[in-house]
């Protein structure tokens, strides 16, 4: 159960489905059992079931957060708006997978360059952490629907979160809390904010809300 | 330093007041700017009648900053004009915006002016560059929300806009110019900067930097374009203060640079007396184009700043060429000038102010016949017009005498460009008094002579004592400064000794004794001409006593219904002069003209817009926008495209340090 690298490549393959699922409904559920592998991962990191209680705290606190609060709050999102599945996305789900394979090449590349300031334990954790983190922005990049620009938002803060757990002390756990109350906050707000935004245009897509710009006079 | 620092929390204390005092906001404000100020005027008289310099160090988590501040008496004479108009304008501002605007909330506005005269106050005590900076934008961004008090108004958001942007401008040259003193001199302390022998091409880069930094804040043509915009559209005593004060920030900050640069070449102080000319024409020529008395007044800051330029010119011209006697002089004349046009600039702002008050407006056309109405106001605002028109027996005819006496010395001792640029400088000087007297004889005779030209005008009473005292005060210090020149040029001293000091010229005791020797003679000449005054006054109380005295209405002439629009009006009497030099002004007519042996409607309108504004600002700015308009592709209003540049940035900045 607290084997790390199985629970790495478990956040790795994660990430290929969410690169490549069209059905929103696939996404949250994705998005979820990520943030439950990155509790288990806390644990995993720190000894185990024998680790400190603020670990548990935060392990606890961050799985009940991210797989159990957010999804609820998406999936409602997803039926006020009543919509299904990501529609001509601005990279296909095909050639996403592909981007996927070379965002990974790259994390592999750039995890053995990157100077770090202790030895980690797992010489996986860190490229799977930038490969979330690559992840994540390539979903906020290439998708169009608001919901899919959430769950983009969340797995770039797992791989943020995962980032901060390949170093041992420098992250102290304090301030992993205080990020996880900001995305708390935020997904909350982003939650209402696409409800109330397809009760008033009666869509999601991001593309056609750029109506809003500066046009040139 | 106790009592500097003492001056700085007062006033920053009754600004903070204000904000929370509800119906005491303005008297809590001006309870701590007076007190503050009082404080303040001890701490500068004390170093300039030769107490040490105070100075102090703390250290700042700012990279490079320190927070270091000390008077030094170039400081202490720029502090020594903050602490004198500040209260006065305080006084006149607590009863002036509860009168005009009671019923708004004006605890910000007190609380920016609190913050602009303490700004001021550090500007002109910091001796740090990163401080320095801080200093200058806390006062040029409180400024900037006093511009902009009647927000309502879209004219002043225009003006607010225009002020902004100019002293970002400047600012943006300021730091390009510390971060290169503090390249060239090894420290961003001043005191520490070594740039004696810094290479004549950085030399020159910094003076150039400083020029046009600087001359943005002073109002130097071409940077002036913000000046004729804000100053009309703050509150009279803000208008003081900016006027006043404010803009003096930009001499002394040219000063304290020239101190601290090498020996000047020749090409800085012909660079100075050139804009200081062209500074002082165009302002007063524009100045007599002017139909609104406040943009009138905000012209001849220009003009003022003008002569101030002239004079450090002048003096620059000296010490290049090795006269003690042409390098005090000036120094002297644009240092003195500084505190003079703070009093005279101040107190005809403060009058506008009053006039607007009474009549509710500023325009010269709806004016008229105030002096029989408001003699305080009339009466002070004449002698602040004496003033800055530099006629004796008033301060500003002491201060451009010293720079006269400067150029003459230098005429006199005549060495081929020198004997140029000193009669460049004389006859420049001549030129804008002549002009600055045309100027001011039209701006009082429409408003105080004559009769009223408009209901308003005519109903308009005397302003209340509140408003009244801090001008009397103004009035009062024009004439003291004018009366006692001798013995105000000793109390310059100090400051014209670290002057000379700083440029490595021979102490200048005996200079001063010169010049002390010429002002007795000019202060002389002043009583002897304020008792022939009292002597012709006095005769014809004599002769008239026992005699009728009748008085008709003014430009009467033997109508039997004089008319208030038989009079000269502001426009025609200036027009002479400004056809004369329409070549530069370029004012722009329109026209109904009379027709037939008994003529309908007839009208006539005039406008003199900015050249500067017009024909370089305009199209410059029209170019830039331009030019960012072609970068408009980059916004197509998708989150995903912007969020793309963020990552796109991010993995190059990555990729670029890791490779």
């Amino acid at each position: 159960m607290f084997e790390i690298n199985t629970l790495l490549v478990g956040l790795l393959l994660v990430n290929f489905v969410l690169l490549g699922a069209s059905r929103l409904g696939t996404s949250v559920r994705q998005v979820a059992a990520q943030g439950a592998l990155l509790s288990l991962l806390t644990l995993a990191e720190h000894a185990g079931w024998g680790a400190p209680w603020r670990v548990w705290l935060l392990a606890l606190g961050s799985g009940v957060v991210k797989a159990v609060v957010f999804p609820y709050f998406l999936r409602r999102a997803l039926r006020e708006a009543d919509v299904r599945r990501e529609m001509e996305p601005y990279v296909g789900f095909t050639a996403s997978v592909l981007v996927g394979v070379a965002a990974l090449a790259a994390s592999l590349w750039l995890a053995s360059r990157l100077p770090l300031p202790g030895p980690v334990e797992a010489p996986l954790l860190v490229p799977v952490s930038l490969f979330t983190l690559l992840v994540g922005l390539f979903l906020l990049v290439s998708r169009r629907k608001a919901l899919t620009q959430v769950v983009g938002y969340l797995v770039l803060e797992n791989g943020v979160f995962c980032f901060g757990l390949a170093l041992p002390e420098d992250a102290p756990l304090s301030v992993e809390v205080g990020i996880l109350l900001d995305i708390f906050a935020a997904v909350f707000i982003m939650g209402i904010m696409i409800y109330h935004i397809s009760r008033e245009f009666d869509h999601i897509d991001t593309d056609r809300m750029s109506s809003l710009r500066d046009e040139a006079t | 330093m106790t009592a500097f620092l003492a001056a700085l929390g007062l006033i920053m204390a009754g600004g903070v007041a204000s904000l929370l005092a509800g119906r005491w906001r303005s008297r809590a404000a001006v309870g701590g700017i007076v007190a503050g100020s009082l404080c303040g005027l001890v701490a500068a008289v004390r170093v300039l009648i030769g107490g040490p310099t105070p100075a102090m160090r703390l250290p700042w988590r700012v990279p490079y900053g320190s927070f270091s501040l000390a008077i030094d008496p170039v400081s202490a004479l720029f502090l020594l004009a903050l602490f004198v108009l500040a209260p006065l304008a305080a006084v006149y501002g607590g009863r002036y915006l509860e009168e005009e605007h009671g019923g708004e909330p004006l605890g910000g506005v007190w609380f920016f002016t609190s913050l602009l005269i303490a700004g001021i106050a550090l500007v002109f005590t910091a001796r740090n560059a990163v401080l320095f900076l801080v200093a200058w934008e806390v006062m040029s961004v409180a400024a900037y929300f006093l511009v902009t008090f009647e927000h309502r108004r879209d004219e002043v958001r225009e003006a607010g806009w225009t002020y902004l942007v100019a002293t970002h401008l400047g600012t943006a040259f300021l730091i390009a110019m510390f971060l290169l003193m503090g390249r060239a001199g090894g420290s961003l302390e001043f005191d520490e900067m070594q740039l004696g022998h810094a290479s004549p091409a950085v030399a020159g880069l910094l003076f150039v930097l400083a020029v046009v930094g600087f001359g943005t804040k002073a109002g130097l043509v071409p940077f002036h374009v913000w000046l004729p915009e804000a100053h009309p559209a703050a509150p009279s005593h803000i208008s003081a203060l900016m006027s006043g004060v404010m803009i003096k920030t930009g001499i002394y900050g040219l000063l304290r640079v020239l101190l601290l640069l090498p020996s000047p070449p020749a090409w800085w102080g012909w660079l100075l007396v050139a804009m200081g000319v062209v500074s002082g024409v165009g302002g007063v020529l524009f100045a007599l184009a002017q139909h609104d008395l406040k943009r009138l007044l905000a012209y001849h800051s220009v003009e003022n700043i003008g002569i101030i330029t002239l004079g450090l010119g002048v003096g620059l011209l000296g010490v290049h060429a090795g006269l003690p006697l042409v390098a005090l002089a000036g120094f002297a004349g644009a240092l003195l000038h500084v505190l003079n046009h703070a009093l005279f600039k101040g107190l005809l702002f403060l009058g506008a102010g009053a006039v607007a008050h009474a009549t509710g407006t500023r325009d010269l056309d709806q004016l008229g016949g105030l002096g029989k109405r408001m003699p305080w106001t009339g009466g002070t605002f004449l002698i602040g017009a004496a003033a800055i028109s530099g006629l004796p027996p008033l301060n500003g005819f002491v201060s451009e005498f010293l720079i006269y006496t400067g150029a003459f010395a230098a005429a006199l001792t005549g060495r081929g460009a020198l004997l140029v640029a000193a009669v460049a400088a004389a006859a420049g000087l001549a030129l804008i008094g002549g002009l600055a007297l045309a100027c001011f004889t039209k701006a009082f005779g429409a408003v105080f002579l004559g009769e009223p030209r408009s209901p308003r005008a005519g109903r308009a009473g005397e302003v209340a004592a509140a408003l009244r005292l801090p001008m009397a005060a103004l009035a009062a210090a024009c004439a003291a400064i004018g009366l006692a020149a001798p013995w105000v040029l000793a109390g310059m001293a100090r400051t014209l000794a670290q002057v000379a000091q700083a440029f490595g010229l021979p102490s200048p005791d005996a200079q001063i004794e010169t010049l002390r020797g010429a002002l007795a003679w000019v202060s002389l000449g002043a009583l002897a001409l304020l008792a022939a005054v009292a002597l012709a006054v006095l005769a014809r109380r004599l002769l008239l006593r026992g005699r009728t005295v009748t008085a008709a209405p003014t430009w009467g002439c033997g109508y039997s219904a004089p008319s208030p629009r038989m009079q000269y009006t502001a426009s025609s009497f200036a027009q002479p002069l400004v056809d004369l030099f329409q070549p530069v002004l370029r004012t722009e007519a329109t026209a109904t003209l009379p027709s037939g042996a008994f003529p309908g409607h007839a009208s006539f309108a005039s406008a003199t817009p900015d050249p500067a504004e017009r024909r370089l600002y305009r199209p410059l700015f029209a170019g830039v926008a331009a030019l960012f308009g072609r970068l408009r592709w980059v916004q197509q209003g998708r989150i995903q495209l912007y969020l793309l540049y963020l990552v796109a940035t991010l993995l190059i900045l990555l990729l670029w340090k890791v490779r």
